[in-house]
Parts: C-alpha cells; sequence; structure tokens
C-alpha cells in the first residue's frame, strides 16, 4: 500500500506504508544511531514525534520485546528507507512490522530518507503527517500540521502510580518525565531502591518520602510548558537532597533556578554526540535525545556553571550548581548497559549521596 | 592538549614490498601520515623499499630512502638523519616490527629517538600472544582458550586437552602466514613446524577453534589524553574461519542487536583503553551467534587493511587523526575534514551499507586451492556503497573485472540437491553463487545456515536477488517498469536484465531512460547528513534525490581508476591516477576520479576534486558522464581497466585525451601493428593471429616450437605461455578459451635474447625516454617477474641506439601523445620489438623515482598541450643517472597453496622493491635484501634443473661452492656437477627413498633452492613438489638460471662489502631529474 509522508512547507515524499494502518500528524525528527530501533522505538521522550531512522536498513534483528525501554512505543511514527523482510537474531521475538502493528505505530518505508534528513537539518524541525490516503490535497492539512504541538506530552509519558522497585540501602525518589527503563536499572544495580513517582508529583510528597537522593528523568516536550512541573522542581533544589537530572530533567532544572531554554534546529538525536567533561578535559560519546536546549548565554554563573558542553555545537550538555549537590546532564548517562562508558555519572550521583549521608552522620 | 614541540623529524615507516596481506592499503595510509605530518610543518624523513608507491615521492616526504627494510638500514638512516621521532604504526606488520626491534635493541634510546604514537610497551601487550591473553584475563575480556607454544609436543599435549579442531596463529607475521586450522594430529604437527618457523620469535597460539562465530570488527581510535572512539563497525559475511582479508565484510554490522553492538563497542574501547593506544586499532571479535559468549580474536594496534576500509566506508581519514593523536593532539582538537565543521571526537554514522569484496588469485593460479582459511590469500579488494546490502553487492561484484556481473555467473545449476549442499561444505570465493543456487533449488536456509554458518539475514538477501533474477526471467519481454525499477534499485546491470529477459541492453537501456529511471548521488560525510559536509565523495541508488551537482566553472576531466590490486595491475596505476590527477589540478582542471578500490590513494577523499566510488563498468561510467558531462577523459593511466572502457567512453561522446583509441588498438591489433613495424621498419619475431586450439597448432607448426601462446589486450601476460608440443598448445588455448575471447589470440615464435624496455613520453613529434631498463632473465619471463635494471648494463651502445630510435618511430606511428611502454628482445645486436602499450606500465613509478623525471606529469602535460621541448627537457634518450637502481620482483607464493611458482610468460609476483646504489653489485645485493633475501645463513643450497640448463648450473654451482656452500643435488644434475669439478651430494627424488630432497627441505637447514622446471605444467612432478615444499617451509626457491646467477653475484660482493651501504636520498634525485 502507498503511503505519504507531507511536511508542513508542502514537501510530499511518497512511499510504502508500514506498521499499524492509521494516520498520525506529529513532528518529524531523524535520529542517526545505526543500531538501537527497538529502543528508539520505546523512548518515551519521542512522544509526540514521528523519527525517521537515517540508517537505511531497520529491522535486521528483529524486536526482542526485552529490550523496551518502556512498556509503551515512544514515538507516534516511523519513517525509514528499508524494512526489513526477515529479521535474523537469537533473541527477536517479533518482526518490527509486527511490533508497529501491535503497538499500533504507523510508519512510511522506501522513501530517500537522506533527502529527508538534509531537509529537516537546513530547515529545522518540522511537523508532519504519515498517512495512506491518495486524495489528501496537501495544501488544505498544511494549517493542521503547522498548529500541531507536542501538547506537554511529558505529563502523561510517564508512570501514573508510584511504585517502587530495588532492595538497595539508598533511597531514590526518580521523577518520571518519560523515562527509558534502562536508568531506572542503572540505580537498582547499584543498590538503590529506587520510588519512581508521577511527573505531576507536588515536591512535598517527594521529600516526605525522605529520599537520599532524586532523580529528574529525560522525557518528551518543551520544558517551558511545563510551568507547574518547574515550581516544584524549584522546591526540590532548595531541599538540600543531592539531585541528578537528565535531559528534560536537566532542562527543567535550568528553568527553575532561572536559566532560560530554546529550541534546537533540528536537536540531538542518536548515540554519537561527543561531549566533553569541562573538569577533565575528557570527551565521551553519548547517546541523546533532545530538541530543547539550555541557553548557556543566560546563565547565571552564580547559580550554575557549565559541566558539560557538546563538542560539535558548542551546546550545553550539563551543569553544575554551585553550593549544590545537583548534577544535570543534557545527553543520556545510561548508554545501552554497563559496558557503556557514561555509566560513571550514575556513580558520581551515588558518591554525592554518600558523601551526604557520610556529612549527615558526622554531625 | 596541543602538539608536543618537541616533535620536529620524523622518520616514517613504510610497508616495503606489496606481498598478500600488505597491499596498499600501507601506501595509502603512510602518504596520508606524511602529509599530515608535513601539514603541522614536520621535516619527514621516509623509509620504504616500495618504489611503486606514492608514498616514496619526493614531494610527499623531505628525504625519502627506497631503501631495504632491516633494522641495520634504519639504523644507519637514523644515525645519518638523525631524527629526533619514528612513526611505526602505519607502515603495517613490517614497519610495526622494525620500529620494535629498534626499540627494543635500545637503538633508539641511545640516539634520543622516540617512538611515536603507541608505546613499544602497548605493541608488545597487543602483539606478544601470552602477554596479550594476560592483559585481556586482567581486564575481564575472554579470549578463546589458547596456549603460547614454543615447541610441537606442547602444542599436541594443549590440544588433546582443548579438543580439536584447534587454531594455529603464529606470532608477528603478516595476514595470519602460516596459520591454519588443524584437525587432528597430524595436521597439527604439521602446520605447527611451519608457524613456529615462520613467527620471528618462534611462537604459535594454539587455540579453542571457534569456526563459524561471527566475525565482528571494530576500528577504535584513542588520544593520549585517554578520549577513545569507535570508528566503524564490520561484520564479515564469511564467519570466523576465513580470513578477514578474504572474506565479504560489510559495514556497518548488519545482524548484531543494541546490545550486542554496545558490548562489542564496549569491549572494543575498554581493550584500547587497557592497552593505551595512542592513535588508530583494529579489534577483531567473534560472536556466537546464538549468545552473547564474544571472544576477542586480535588486536592490531596500528592502521590496518581493516582501518583503510573503514576510513573508505566511513569518510573518517584514520591514517591522518592517527599522525596527529601521534604528535599529541586530542581528538577534540583535531578538525573533522569531511563536515570541516565538527571534530575528530565522534563516531561517524553513516546512512549507507558498504560491501567490501576481497580479489582473489585463483584466476591467475589455476592449480591452487581455491579455500579459504585463516592465511590470506586475496592480492586486493573492492567496496562498494549503496542504500540497500544487495544493491553494494551487486556493484561489489561487478567491480572485481572477474567475469562476474551478478550471482548467476558462476553456473551451478547442473548440481543436484544434494551435490550441491556437498559442495557448499567447501569454503571457497564461489560459496555466494553456491549459496544462490542452494536457494534457487528451494534448499531451506536453515539447512544453508547449518552447512555454511553464513546469518540467515545474508542467505535472505541472496534469496531477494534471486528472486528478482526469476522475476526477470518470468516477466522477459513484457518486462514492467516496477520491476525494472526495482532490479535496478537492487543494482542489475542492464547487460543482466537483458540477459535474464531476452531483451537487449540497448533496450533496457532506452525503456530506463524513457522512465526516469536514473541513478542519483549522495555524499559520503561521515555523519548520515546531520551536518553540511563539505567532501565531494559520492556513490550512486536508483531514485532519490541528486547531491552531486554538476559544476561547470572550469574544464573537467574524468580520471579512470584501476580498480582492485591483482597481480599484473597493482599499485603502480594508482601511483599514475594521482599524479596524473594532481597535473591536472595544477593545469586548472576539475579532476574527477572514478575507482572502487578501498586501498588506494587515489579513493582518498581530498586527491581529486571529486570522488566517485563506483565500479568501473561502461554503465556505471556512463552515468557519471551524464552528470559531469566531463571534456574530457584519460584512459592511459589506470592499466587495462581504464583503458577497456576507451571504446565505450567514446560512444558516450567523451573525449579520449591523449593517445586516440584507434592508436591503442593499432598496437593490440596483430594486423595493424604488423603493418606499423612494416612502415617503420621494426623487425619483430614471426607470429600469426588465431582463435582456436587448430589454427594455433597450425601456425605453431610453421614457424617452429617454441612459440609464446598470448590472448590480446590483456595486462601482466595473463593466460601467456610458451609452449613447446601441440599437446601443450591445446593445454593452453584450452584455458585461455574458457572465458569467450573478443580479441584474436597471438601465437609467436620464442625468441631467447635479452630483454629491455622503455618507458616514454612522446609529445606527437618528440619523445623523451627516461631510460633503458634491462632485464635481468632472459626473453620467456614476464617482465614484471623479472629483476630489472636500470640502466642496461650488458648491451651495446648500438642497441641502446636502435632502441631509442626504434621507440621514436613506434610513438610517432602510433601517434603518441602521453606514455609509451616498450619492450625489446636483443639478440646480439639485432633488436625485435616484443610488444608496445601506449599506456602507463608498471615501471613508470620506479623509472621516474631513479632518473629523477616525472614522466606522469610530463605525460599529463603532454596530453594538455604542451610540447616536451617546453617543459624544459631535451628530446630523445636522456644522459644516464649515476646510479644503478635494480627493481626486484617480490612474490606472495608461500600464501597461495598448490600454485606453481616458477616463473615464465605470465606474471605472478605481487609486488617490488628497489635496490639503488652506486654500483651495480650494491644495488643488486640492497634489491635481494629488500626482497627478504637475506643470505647465507646455513650455506646449504639444493641444485635441480633441467637438462639444457646444467651447463649454466656448473658454473653457479662453482660459484656458490667458492662461497664455502654445501651443494646437494638430485642425480642428474649432482653428476653433472662432479663431473664438472663442483662437489655435490646426491640426494633420492621424491620418490625414492629417505632421506629425500624433500627431508631435507623440511630439515630447515637449506638456503635456497635452485629448481629450474622441465617444461609443462604437470603438477604431480617431482619438481612441483619440491618448489611447493621449499615455499612453503620458507626457503628461498629459484626457478630461472638468471636468477640465480644474479644471486650468487650479489653474495660474493657481500663478502667484498660487509653490510654497510651508501644511503641514497631519492628527494635529491627527483631534484636532480630536470
Amino acid at each position: 500500500m502507498k503511503a505519504f509522508l507531507i511536511l508542513e512547507d508542502g514537501t510530499v515524499f511518497e512511499g510504502t506504508h508500514i506498521g499499524a494502518e492509521k494516520e498520525v500528524i506529529s513532528e518529524i525528527v531523524f535520529n542517526t544511531s545505526m543500531v538501537g530501533y527497538v529502543e528508539a522505538l520505546t523512548d518515551p521522550a519521542y512522544a509526540g514525534q514521528a523519527v525517521c531512522m537515517t540508517y537505511p536498513l531497520i529491522g535486521n534483528y528483529g524486536v526482542c520485546l526485552e529490550d523496551m525501554e518502556s512498556s509503551h512505543p515512544g514515538p507516534d511514527g516511523l519513517i525509514v528507507r528499508e524494512l526489513s523482510r526477515m529479521p535474523s537474531n537469537f533473541r527477536s521475538d517479533m518482526t518490527i512490522q509486527e511490533f508497529l502493528e501491535k503497538y499500533e505505530i504507523p510508519g512510511i518505508a522506501g522513501i530517500d530518507t537522506r533527502a529527508l534528513v538534509k531537509l529537516l537539518r537546513d530547515k529545522g524541525t518540522m511537523n508532519g503527517m504519515i498517512t495512506t490516503g491518495e486524495d489528501i490535497v496537501p495544501e488544505e492539512i498544511l494549517p493542521k500540521l503547522k498548529a500541531f504541538t507536542q501538547d506537554r506530552a511529558a505529563e502523561n509519558a510517564g508512570v501514573c502510580e508510584k511504585y517502587t522497585v530495588g532492595e538497595g540501602c539508598r533511597k531514590v525518589a526518580f521523577v518520571d518525565f518519560g523515562t527509558k527503563s534502562t536508568v531506572i536499572d542503572c540505580l537498582t544495580k547499584r543498590d538503590c531502591r529506587v520510588t519512581v513517582y508521577p511527573a505531576s508529583t507536588k515536591a512535598e510528597e517527594i521529600l516526605a518520602d525522605k529520599p537520599d537522593g532524586i532523580l529528574l528523568s529525560g522525557g518528551p516536550g518543551n520544558p517551558k510548558e511545563y510551568v507547574s512541573i518547574i515550581e516544584e522542581i524549584r522546591k526540590l533544589y532548595q531541599s538540600d537532597v543531592p539531585i541528578f537530572a537528565i535531559s528534560l530533567g536537566h532542562q527543567l532544572m535550568a528553568l527553575a533556578v532561572g536559566a532560560d531554554t530554546f529550541k534546537m534546529k533540528y536537536g540531538h538525536r542518536g548515540g554519537n554526540h561527543p561531549v566533553k567533561d569541562l573538569a577533565t578535559g575528557q570527551v565521551y560519546i553519548s547517546s541523546q535525545n533532545h530538541g530543547y536546549v539550555v541557553d548557556m548565554e543566560k546563565l547565571d554563573e552564580k547559580i550554575a556553571k557549565p559541566a558539560f558542553v557538546n563538542v560539535n555545537d558548542d551546546t550545553c550538555e550539563g551543569l553544575s550548581y554551585t553550593g549544590k549537590n545537583i548534577l544535570t546532564v543534557q545527553f543520556y548517562p545510561e548508554g545501552c548497559s554497563e559496558a557503556g562508558n557514561n555509566g560513571f555519572l550514575f556513580d558520581r550521583f551515588l558518591e554525592m549521596i554518600d558523601k551526604r549521608e557520610g556529612g549527615m552522620e558526622h554531625a | 592538549m596541543p602538539r608536543n614541540p618537541e616533535v620536529k623529524k620524523v622518520l616514517v615507516i613504510g610497508s616495503g614490498p606489496i606481498v598478500i596481506g600488505q597491499a596498499a592499503e600501507f601506501d595509502y595510509a603512510g602518504t596520508q601520515a606524511c602529509r599530515s605530518l608535513k601539514e603541522e610543518g614536520m621535516e619527514v624523513v621516509l623509509v620504504n623499499s616500495n618504489p611503486a608507491t606514492i608514498m616514496t615521492d619526493g614531494d610527499i616526504a623531505d628525504k625519502v630512502y627506497i631503501e631495504p627494510l632491516t633494522v641495520k638500514v634504519l639504523e644507519q638512516i637514523i644515525e645519518k638523519e638523525k631524527p629526533d621521532s619514528v612513526l611505526p604504526t602505519l607502515g603495517g606488520q613490517a614497519g610495526l616490527n622494525l620500529g620494535m626491534e629498534l626499540e627494543e635493541s635500545g637503538f633508539l634510546a641511545a640516539h634520543n629517538v622516540r617512538l611515536l604514537g603507541t608505546t613499544a610497551r602497548t605493541i608488545k601487550k597487543a602483539e606478544d600472544r601470552l602477554e596479550f591473553k594476560e592483559t585481556m584475563e586482567k581486564i575481564g575480556e575472554p579470549c578463546a582458550p589458547s596456549l603460547v607454544v614454543e615447541n610441537i609436543p606442547d602444542g599436541v599435549e594443549f590440544a588433546a586437552k582443548i579438543g580439536y579442531p584447534v587454531v594455529l596463529r603464529p606470532a608477528y607475521t603478516l595476514g595470519g602466514s602460516g596459520g591454519g586450522i588443524a584437525h587432528n594430529q597430524v595436521q597439527l604437527e604439521e602446520i605447527l613446524e611451519n608457524g613456529l618457523r615462520l613467527s620471528r620469535v618462534g611462537q604459535v597460539l594454539v587455540e579453542r577453534c571457534i569456526a563459524g562465530w561471527k566475525e565482528i570488527e571494530f576500528e577504535a581510535m584513542r588520544d593520549s589524553a585517554g578520549n577513545c572512539i569507535t570508528i566503524c563497525s564490520m561484520e564479515n559475511v564469511d564467519p570466523v574461519g576465513v580470513h578477514t582479508g578474504d572474506s565479504i565484510v560489510v559495514a556497518p554490522a548488519q545482524t548484531l542487536g543494541d546490545k550486542e553492538y554496545q558490548m562489542l563497542r564496549g569491549a572494543a574501547l575498554n581493550i584500547i583503553d587497557e592497552l593505551e593506544i595512542t592513535g588508530g586499532c583494529n579489534v577483531q571479535f567473534a560472536l556466537h551467534p546464538t549468545s552473547f559468549e564474544y571472544c576477542v580474536i586480535e588486536v592490531n594496534p596500528r592502521v590496518s587493511r581493516s582501518s583503510a576500509l573503514a576510513s573508505k566506508a566511513t569518510g573518517y581519514p584514520i591514517a591522518k587523526v592517527a599522525s596527529k593523536i601521534a604528535l599529541g593532539y586530542t581528538l577534540d582538537e583535531i578538525k573533522n575534514a569531511i563536515t570541516g565543521k565538527t571534530y575528530a571526537s565522534f563516531e561517524p554514522t553513516i546512512d549507507y551499507c558498504v560491501v567490501k569484496i576481497p580479489r582473489l588469485p585463483f584466476d591467475k593460479f589455476l592449480t591452487a586451492k581455491r579455500t579459504l582459511t585463516t592465511q590470506m590469500k586475496a592480492t586486493g579488494e573492492v567496496m562498494s556503497i549503496c542504500d540497500s546490502f544487495e544493491g553494494a553487492m551487486m556493484k561489489a561484484l561487478r567491480s572485481l573485472e572477474q567475469h562476474v556481473d551478478c550471482l548467476r555467473s558462476y553456473d551451478f545449476s547442473a548440481l543436484s540437491q544434494e551435490e550441491l549442499i556437498e559442495r557448499m561444505k567447501k569454503v571457497d570465493d564461489q560459496r555466494m553463487f553456491l549459496i544462490a543456487e542452494a536457494v534457487r533449488k528451494g534448499i531451506d536456509y536453515d539447512t544453508i545456515y547449518n552447512i555454511t554458518m553464513v546469518d540467515k539475514w545474508f542467505i535472505d538477501k541472496i534469496a531477494i536477488l534471486t528472486e528478482m533474477e526469476e522475476k526477470l526471467e518470468k516477466e522477459a519481454g513484457s518486462l514492467t517498469v516496477e520491476t525494472l525499477r526495482e532490479a535496478k534499485r537492487m543494482e542489475f546491470p542492464d547487460a543482466v536484465i537483458a540477459r535474464l529477459t531476452g531483451l537487449s541492453a540497448e533496450e533496457i537501456k532506452r525503456r530506463r531512460y524513457e522512465n526516469d529511471i536514473t541513478v542519483s548521488y549522495k555524499m559520503v560525510d561521515t555523519c548520515a547528513a546531520e551536518f553540511e559536509a563539505q567532501t565531494p565523495y559520492y556513490y550512486s541508488v536508483y531514485g532519490g534525490e541528486n547531491e552531486a551537482a554538476a559544476t561547470n566553472d572550469r574544464k573537467k576531466v574524468l580520471v579512470l581508476g584501476s580498480g582492485p590490486i591483482r597481480i599484473g595491475q597493482g599499485i603502480e596505476f594508482d601511483y599514475c591516477s594521482v599524479h596524473a590527477t594532481w597535473a591536472f589540478s595544477r593545469a586548472g582542471y576539475e579532476t574527477i576520479i572514478v575507482n572502487n578500490n578501498p586501498e588506494t590513494v587515489s579513493t582518498d577523499f581530498d586527491i581529486a576534486d571529486k570522488l566517485y566510488f563506483e565500479p568501473l563498468t561502461p554503465e556505471d561510467v556512463e552515468n557519471i558522464v551524464r552528470l559531469e558531462k566531463p571534456d574530457g577523459a584519460v584512459v592511459q593511466f589506470g592499466g587495462q581497466t581504464a583503458i577497456k572502457l576507451t571504446e565505450d567512453l567514446m560512444k558516450m561522446g567523451v573525449q579520449i585525451l591523449g593517445t586516440k583509441a584507434e592508436d591503442v588498438d593499432a598496437a593490440e591489433d596483430r594486423e595493424l601493428f604488423d603493418r606499423i613495424l612494416q612502415e617503420t621498419e621494426i623487425p619483430r619475431a614471426a607470429g600469426g593471429t588465431v582463435f582456436t586450439a587448430e589454427e594455433a597448432k597450425e601456425v605453431a607448426n610453421r614457424l617452429g616450437y617454441p612459440v609464446l601462446v598470448r590472448p590480446s589486450y590483456v595486462l601482466g601476460g595473463q593466460g601467456m605461455q610458451i609452449a613447446i608440443s601441440d599437446a601443450e598448445i591445446e593445454e593452453f588455448m584450452e584455458v585461455i578459451n574458457r572465458y569467450s575471447q573478443e580479441h584474436p589470440i597471438l601465437v609467436d615464435k620464442y625468441l631467447q635474447g635479452k630483454e629491455l624496455e622503455v618507458d616514454a613520453v612522446c609529445d606527437g613529434t618528440d619523445i623523451l625516454i627516461p631510460g633503458i631498463m634491462e632485464h635481468i632473465e632472459r626473453t620467456g619471463v614476464h617482465s614484471g617477474d623479472s629483476i630489472s635494471v636500470y640502466p642496461a648494463f650488458t648491451v651495446s651502445e648500438k642497441v641502446k641506439e636502435t632502441i631509442a630510435e626504434y621507440s621514436r618511430r613506434l610513438a610517432k606511428a602510433l601517434h603518441v601523445i602521453g606514455l609509451i611502454n616498450i619492450q625489446f628482445i636483443a639478440v646480439g645486436d639485432e633488436v625485435y620489438v616484443i610488444e608496445v602499450n601506449p599506456r602507463s606500465s608498471r615501471t613508470v613509478p620506479y623509472i621516474s623515482k631513479v632518473t629523477g623525471i616525472p614522466i606522469v606529469d610530463l605525460a599529463t602535460e603532454v596530453i594538455l598541450g604542451k610540447k616536451i621541448k617546453e617543459l624544459g627537457y631535451e628530446a630523445g634518450l636522456q644522459k644516464e643517472a649515476d646510479y644503478v637502481a635494480i627493481k626486484m620482483p617480490v612474490f606472495s607464493f608461500e600464501k597461495i597453496r598448490g600454485a606453481e611458482i616458477s616463473l615464465g610468460p605470465e606474471m605472478k609476483s605481487t609486488g617490488e622493491c628497489l635496490g639503488i646504489a652506486s654500483t651495480f653489485d650494491e644495488a643488486l645485493y640492497k634489491a635481494f635484501l629488500g626482497a627478504g633475501v637475506d643470505l647465507p645463513k646455513y650455506k646449504q643450497i639444493i641444485i635441480t634443473v633441467k637438462d639444457a640448463d646444467k651447463g649454466e648450473a656448473i658454473e653457479i654451482g662453482r660459484r656458490f661452492e667458492k662461497l664455502g656452500y654445501i651443494i646437494y643435488a638430485t642425480r642428474s644434475t649432482a653428476a653433472a656437477l662432479n663431473e664438472a669439478g663442483v662437489k655435490a651430494r646426491k640426494v633420492n627424488k621424491i620418490s625414492q627413498e629417505s632421506p629425500t630432497v624433500m627431508d631435507l627441505i623440511l630439515g630447515h637447514k637449506i638456503d635456497l633452492v635452485i629448481d629450474t622446471p622441465t617444461q609443462g605444467r604437470d603438477k604431480s612432478r617431482d619438481g612441483f613438489l619440491i618448489r611447493r615444499n621449499a615455499i612453503e617451509t620458507g626457503v628461498n626457491c629459484i626457478t630461472a638460471m638468471d636468477t640465480a646467477r644474479a644471486l650468487v653475484t650479489s653474495l660474493e660482493n657481500k663478502e667484498k662489502q660487509g653490510s654497510k651501504f651508501a644511503l641514497v636520498d631519492i628527494a635529491t634525485i627527483a631534484k636532480r631529474g630536470k
């Protein structure tokens, strides 16, 4: 069946329909990872977006359900050059086509994905529609496309009910704006008992549970829209509990202390972004998924200083908060697993927790 | 960290002659490194014994030594040049070993020279089997259970403990020389004995056999600050068991999930960090196909063949970045040259699929075993890029130039299912074609997988291609536009679609254009279009947006490259293509290179203004021509690959720059050429042209045997043979006619005499001959396999004058504009022409360097309309240089089991080295030394020659005897020697009782075997076995009396001279040239 991708600038790509049979309007973004499509398809930070994989052959190793980063799909649509007709991997549970159907994600294959990426690179992220409707007149739907927003997706991307996992000795409060489950695993593996809170949880409730540390997760959407969440985070900032914030969490914390964020032209989505640790000069290759970024120009250095920058475009990749036990990063510190080289940031978070505990014992 | 200010003068060690396992990739890496060092203001001293390389040009380094790569020579160079640093990690295993030896002996420390890049400590940790294993164990990276053994009993005991089969890997050898898989004790003992001897340190690793696991490679980089990145993952389509150099390789890895990918990536980074590599590094893993279990196979702490592939596959210039890291820069300080905006500290991401296929030499060595093992056999490789695996595979197949253009090119349709299943068990270069046939025959994927262990994803891709074949066959004349579009998307060439549908190729092309089924070019940019790229490095796909904008501001020239490195067409042609490109560029032209060889300098993205990484077939080139509309094309620099395209280029309306196509034809076409010879009054051996064996026999009998039989329009004497009987004519004609010949076959009277050769530049009026080269071997040995001496040293002035005169006449008669190569025979003072090639030749780099006359540059100027006299040169034969320069062929026979090593009219050498000195004797000694002939060792020699050679054997034997050699000889040779008063011990033939000549060879106390083969190619003969065994046990083996005489001369000279050499800086010759 034919499918079309219609962009808000009127560009139409014709391809083949894949996945669920439904029409979707979303923001169109691209991901440059050559592997990890299952992880991308289940990353809640893609809520409200259709993701185009720049690697042309997708589905080669099928879908292993164990690798899902959340119980529900992340992006609203998938755009690929070619969907593998036969996956080959000993862990594969189903084909990607079956996965897309099961989780009701529509998609389009067989388009010139590189041309699409160049368009997004040059013009910036755009909204678009994936449809099988052959009789759609692009001009008529363009206003609808332009009007689309992600609509505070983070409020619904995470858990709805508080729950606790892990048996560790450190109590971590985990505020879920739409996290990848690996982040939680990284903590439980490091001797933490993690209580996961819905995005809308009040600061008082979290602090009342007396956590040893707080983690603010990543998630989708424009951080500035989350006005009430930012309010709560400001209270957490004042609490003295060590905080580690990732991606959206990092942006929200910056906004909570009066810094600013802006929308990037086409964001950072992929597994090859170099970030430099300004304290050591070390450069790490990180996995990222964000379209907004903290504005370093407008940063009050008395409150927070850049801790990490992106080597490619000098954007803010992390902040350290003056006089505070707070570390925030824009990139995904978890990588894929313990083998990833960025896991050390969780260790740093635990050190922050342990030092404070030790300090308290002293007092 | 900025660069280390103490580094000012760097010695770069090259990799020496091209051999199997160490090919052009190191010229690419070395050239890139030198340019990168010079960019940083370093003074660069280069040493490499290989004159065919670009890196040994006077303009690449400040001081260039084309000297034998031995520790002694390097020490001398260091003493003379006093560099402050040595860079050993860009010259392959050869360069690395030398750097290590210099460091270990304390020489570097004593002379205050530092080893740049990765330290000796690290190299040892990565290269020494035991240390490597311990290091891996320490950081928890698994290796297959293994033990380093230094003798056979230990190996046998360990193998019994871990169980057969076991893999054997000798330490510090090239391309896995001497390694293999042993399935039982007999095999183990055989391989182990050989491996122990070949290893520089006498160590062989015996390890658990993990054959059949997925073979995955990562290219990684680390700087001195500890920043680590991976450049590229690669997956071998052939699982563990086939050397990665002989495997079809795909990049990026296709069948790994994110978990496996990250696990291995993490392991690669762990390893490179623990080893504290500074620079590039290659890590090979074996991954169990149905679990997360993996083993580290090996780590190469240097730039390698895989890094050349990874560079070309991603656009990331590994050698360049590695050199900057060696100088102290960190990754985040080095600009990514492709984007010009981002930095080297990122991991390239690609948005296409890359397929590499090895170029195996079985078309040259018909008797050789085609089996692929852990011992590399490929001489070169091709790479292709497409947006699908199917497309990349199809493009790579036709790039090979081995008469293959689709998965039906080897026809196995006659085999039954059972036969196919049996046949697939044999791991060889035809495996993909067999799998394709198995799929066609309906054998299920599981069965194919269980036999071949080729991942089902690849099997399915092959199935997609065979399904398309069937679809095309079925639709036949009623081919639909959709099917045609889909077939082209999978990169089926028009000719294949035509064959399958029964339509003509012209018709297919017409329908394509009619329906707008045309190619687009996409850019290789390291970043999947995330950033705007500056670098015009393109590949084609069908459909989609075209990114290669045709530019029209300058005149444009298309330079056609020479494709994969193969015997007969090596790195020399890349040298010519690159120099021509530079010369056109200097003349203000926009330059466009088309080539498909990832190992070469010409496919580096900053050589030409545009690089199209594409197959060199008429259809692929036409697509480029339609877009670029070049003002002209040059074909004379790209070897036979480019020459073959001449006619098609003309049909496309492209002007051929330089010598016209019809004149190229005149040189190849027997009748036309004979007419020219008549007109110019130049004699040649009598002969005739034939198509069939019957005709050939008729001509041969008319001329009288022996005769020379060869196909026309080939390079490297492919298929050329000397026949002495009707039976041999039949045998040779059958081999030649195995592929249908478009052109007639030549049968010539064989003349025995001195063979001489010239390369010259002609501007239509005048000819410039830099010098005359004389071959040491008499006619009958292919010029590429002969020892070549400049200046000609035994012929009279009259002969030289005649050669100059004949060259002038021929060039003029053929209207040569540009390069011409002519081969002559001198019998006494009579000069005959053997053949004329109005194009570049294999000796062009050599003669350019030793005379200091840059003939490719001059040829290019001439092609552009300049006259020789305007370029500041006198016409005619140039004054002889003060040096004697000897080009020595280098062979890779030990790598190819079953190959006949005796020299003949068909070329067999893979590379060459140079000996240059002020005297003939010293040059000859250097040349032998450069080729790895470092004698004497045990002073024992075996001589076994055919009757015709006995007289010469006596003279040569006497000279060896005088040098203190003990001579062993087979019955009749021994009798002849003893009779003449040369003491020879008689040894038994192989079929006779022990001890035989074979036992002697296997006893490892023999320096040299001189064995001239009796006629015929019957390989069951003793001689064949003697020669093979000598080669496989690492004993020097000489098959031509002239070569033997040259060697004994050189040994006599060594006695007199000792081991100190006078070093010659090639860069000063280059300055002297004009």
